[in-house]
């Protein structure tokens, strides 16, 4: 079961839960998941365009009280 | 994702206000953190924002699309009023405070993170000249170089943007 690194970019906007997200996968195993908090509406998209174009899977995306929430395993 | 398949960007950066900063830098720092190769050329204004200490302004006058949040409405300012002693600074440190209360980064923010992700960053040395700026008010770590740098760069890029 791979670990999870939770990052917090609530409160943040374009394009810093993005560049956050960058740097904090940097260090993770290949495998790992990274679990990203946001309240920016903008980051569905830009997450998704982020995994596509870096090559990382988007596992899972949920939204709750408008918090955004994204699984990205880095691949 | 391999290194030679890299996509690449570059941007021509002509302007240096506070509100024409962020457009090179947010897509500078997000196209490299997607992966691209990006190269920043800043000519003209856009020296502006290679100042060691950025100082940067900005002013409603003839921008007829500006609009601020206040009171719950959006309040333009007519040009006649824009054009009092005071008011850029006054527009300057209203756009600055509603940046840092809406958890927009700063342009030193984004600067600092162009930086740290090897954004190419090149300084018009014509622009030095012209208007007698010396390397020493630039931040280290950045190129001199002329058009021709710049076109070479640009025949190689994907995407090729003038803002």
């Amino acid at each position: 079961m791979s670990e999870k690194t939770v990052l917090d970019v609530k409160g943040l906007n374009c394009p810093l839960p993005i560049l956050r997200a960058k740097k904090a996968i940097k260090d993770l195993a290949a495998g790992a998941i990274l679990e990203v908090q946001a309240t920016d509406p903008g980051s569905v998209k830009d997450f998704d365009a982020f995994c596509r174009q870096t090559g990382n899977s988007l596992l899972g995306q949920q939204e709750a009280g408008g918090v955004y929430t994204f699984q990205i395993q880095k691949n | 994702m391999s290194e030679a398949n890299a996509k690449s960007m570059s941007i021509i950066v002509t302007k240096g206000t506070l509100d024409w900063g962020y457009p090179p830098l947010i897509l500078a720092t997000t196209a490299a953190s997607m992966g691209l190769n990006v190269t920043l050329f800043f000519t003209f204004y856009g020296l502006a924002l290679l100042k060691k200490k950025l100082d940067v302004k900005m002013t409603p006058l003839g921008n007829a699309a500006m609009e601020m949040p206040m009171m719950g409405m959006h309040m333009q300012m007519p040009n006649i009023v824009g054009m009092l002693p005071g008011v850029d600074s006054m527009a300057t440190s209203m756009m600055k405070s509603m940046i840092k209360k809406k958890g927009v980064a700063s342009l030193e923010e984004l600067r600092d993170l162009a930086v740290e992700a090897e954004v190419r960053m090149i300084a018009c040395q014509m622009t030095l000249d012209l208007f007698e700026y010396k390397q020493e008010d630039l931040i280290d770590g950045i190129e001199y170089a002329g058009a021709a740098t710049y076109i070479e760069t640009a025949t190689k890029s994907d995407i090729n943007l003038f803002i």
